[in-house]
């Protein structure tokens, strides 16, 4: 038997140190990636108490201002659309209504007209024409029943011409003496909807050059008041820069078939850059004004220009 | 040191120094209050909240105007009114109208939607103005200040993004690298600039076709842009539940930061870019 040789070993091997002294530790070559991700596995430290209490006092504050911010948007939106209905006396509206519409939104659709017509507004800007074959018959959207009358009875009336005191009775005869035009353009309703139609007439800017107004003259009325239809009546009120402008055209005939009573028999106003509102059906009077005229949708609170 | 030394399989956590004390390793992370919105940023973002609340209101009311597109067709049905009572929350779509509804008026709040044209007019034509400045102040603001390199998606960013949707499903483990939004954030608040833009471009080519014609016609004709817009409504209003949803996710920390603008993180976002 050999006795068991508790003892350890005296030799030496060499063995690799498991922590290095800091002088000499290998600097780990780590991906980005792989950096973030064992730095973000780990479970952080808390934040230092100083950190708490400042996030805590920065919190109350911003808090309190979104509080504030919030209770002045909400109520002012609240006050600004305050407007009680007819009849109640519970105090009156604090922002006051100009032809339907609240005040400054008003001021802002009379600022919007100033852009359009100073950066947007050029009577070299045409409206798209389109092949004749895409006409199709625009849907009919007046405001009451269309009025009918009796076309031979026709006149229209012309006010405020150059150099006459009285004012001017023409018939479609008188009319159609001038050049007779005719395109293909989309009416744009202010609803929405569009339709590509085809319009046979004569150039409102012809109109306008062979009967002038007075010069200077910044807008005409144009308005349609059939003889005992006095609830179907209509006026619009144009600015004198787009009455000239060469698509304006005092229409006679839509998809190459005079109009029917529907349509604004037996003339109407074609606009492609205004919304269809102000196209006018059934013309009866033309006035030249020297400030603003009034205008159907514009008093039930739509913009006046409502040019595109 | 050599340097083809293998890497250690996990860090040390603590190191000896050559005198034998102990020193806490460099990587653990601390917690600290850290900058990460801007002011600028934080007054564009909640300016922009009742903004485009506004906007949307006052455009349904002016798509309501006309049923020109029968909106159950591209599966969005909107209301022409919605009903408050104690019965709760009522849509009502066309043809009904208030008459037809069973509540009495006197009982119920009714938000209208429909037929009030120049009222959505009035305010959409006004309230544009607002969406459209401060986003141009919030896009100069991001170019000027470098707040962009936050923000763009990277090139990595599109990989990045799927990472962070498997994340967030739970299907991705690995935590996600550090900066003050993620890839697929970078992806979503820059696309959301890019509809804000669309919203602006094809709003002019409805409000001035007969101006801008090459406008109207590049994108397709008048009833093209105006179809455009509205499908760029639908999604900002789909980012705005998306965004909204994984703020609640995110936590009051982060939400906090929108707000103060300070975030405790482990870390110093501004040197992360």
């Amino acid at each position: 038997m050999t006795p068991i040789n508790n003892k350890p070993k005296r030799f030496t091997t060499f063995q690799k140190p498991s922590v290095r002294p800091v002088d000499t530790a290998p600097v780990p070559r780590l991906t980005p990636r792989e950096t973030w991700e064992r730095e973000e596995a780990k479970p952080a430290i808390k934040a230092s108490a100083t950190d708490e209490a400042r996030i805590r006092q920065l919190s109350r504050r911003s808090f309190l201002w979104v509080g504030i911010a919030s209770v002045a948007t909400v109520g002012g939106l609240w006050a600004f659309n305050r407007d009680p209905e007819e009849g109640k006396s519970a105090g009156g509206a604090f922002v006051p209504r100009i032809e339907g519409t609240k005040a400054p939104l008003r001021k802002v659709l009379s600022f919007n007209e100033f852009v359009a017509r100073n950066l947007f507004y050029s009577p070299t800007n045409r409206a798209q024409e389109f092949p004749r074959s895409m006409a199709i018959e625009p849907r009919n959207n007046y405001h009451g029943a269309t009025p009918e009358i009796d076309l031979a009875d026709w006149t229209l009336t012309l006010e405020g011409a150059k150099g006459r005191d009285k004012p001017l009775v023409l018939t479609l005869a008188d009319i159609q003496t001038l050049p007779e035009v005719s395109q293909t353009t989309e009416l744009k309703c202010i609803e929405g909807w569009s339709a590509i139609t085809n319009w046979s007439g004569v150039r409102l800017h012809d109109f306008l050059q062979k009967y002038p107004p007075p010069d200077g003259t910044r807008y005409l009325a144009m308005y349609s008041e059939p003889v005992g239809q006095e609830d179907t009546w209509y006026n619009v009120g144009l600015d004198i820069e787009s009455a000239m402008h060469p698509q304006s055209i005092l229409a006679t005939a839509m998809n190459d078939e005079a109009l029917t009573s529907e349509h604004g028999a037996p003339l109407r106003l074609i606009m492609p850059h205004k919304y269809g509102i102000k196209s006018i059906k059934l013309i009866t009077r033309i006035a030249y004004s020297d400030t603003r005229p009034g205008d159907y949708w514009y008093e039930q609170g739509y913009d006046w220009y409502a040019g595109l | 040191m050599t340097p083809d030394m293998p890497l250690p399989k996990v860090l040390p956590e603590a190191r000896p120094t050559p005198e034998g004390a102990t020193v806490a390793a460099p990587v653990v992370p601390q917690v600290k209050l850290v900058k990460k919105h801007p002011l600028a940023i934080r007054w564009m973002h909640w300016i922009n909240f009742p903004v485009l609340m506004v906007m949307i209101w006052s455009g349904v009311l002016i798509l309501w105007a006309n049923d020109v597109y029968p909106t159950e067709k591209f599966a969005l049905k909107i209301p022409n009114r919605i009903t408050l009572s104690r019965k709760g929350v009522t849509a009502v779509y066309p043809p009904k109208e208030a008459d037809d509804y069973p509540v009495p008026a006197k009982e119920r709040v009714d938000i209208r939607l429909a037929f009030r044209l120049a009222e959505g007019q009035a305010w959409h034509f006004t309230w544009a103005w607002f969406f459209t400045l401060n986003g141009v102040a919030y896009v100069l603001y991001l170019f000027f200040s470098g707040e962009w390199k936050h923000l763009l998606p990277r090139k990595e960013s599109f990989g990045e993004a799927f990472k962070v949707v498997l994340h967030d499903l739970g299907l991705y483990r690995k935590p996600l690298p550090p900066g003050k939004v993620n890839h697929a954030q970078r992806i979503a608040y820059t696309s959301v600039v890019v509809m804000g833009f669309g919203m602006v471009v094809t709003g002019l080519a409805i409000y001035k076709p007969a101006q801008l014609t090459w406008l109207s016609n590049a994108l397709g004709g008048y009833q093209a842009a105006r179809l455009e817009h509205f499908w760029l409504t639908a999604g900002i209003i789909a980012f705005f539940f998306v965004h909204v949803a994984q703020v609640i996710r995110a936590g009051f920390n982060n939400f906090r930061a929108m707000i103060t603008g300070y975030e405790l993180s482990r870390h110093d976002y501004d040197k992360l870019s």
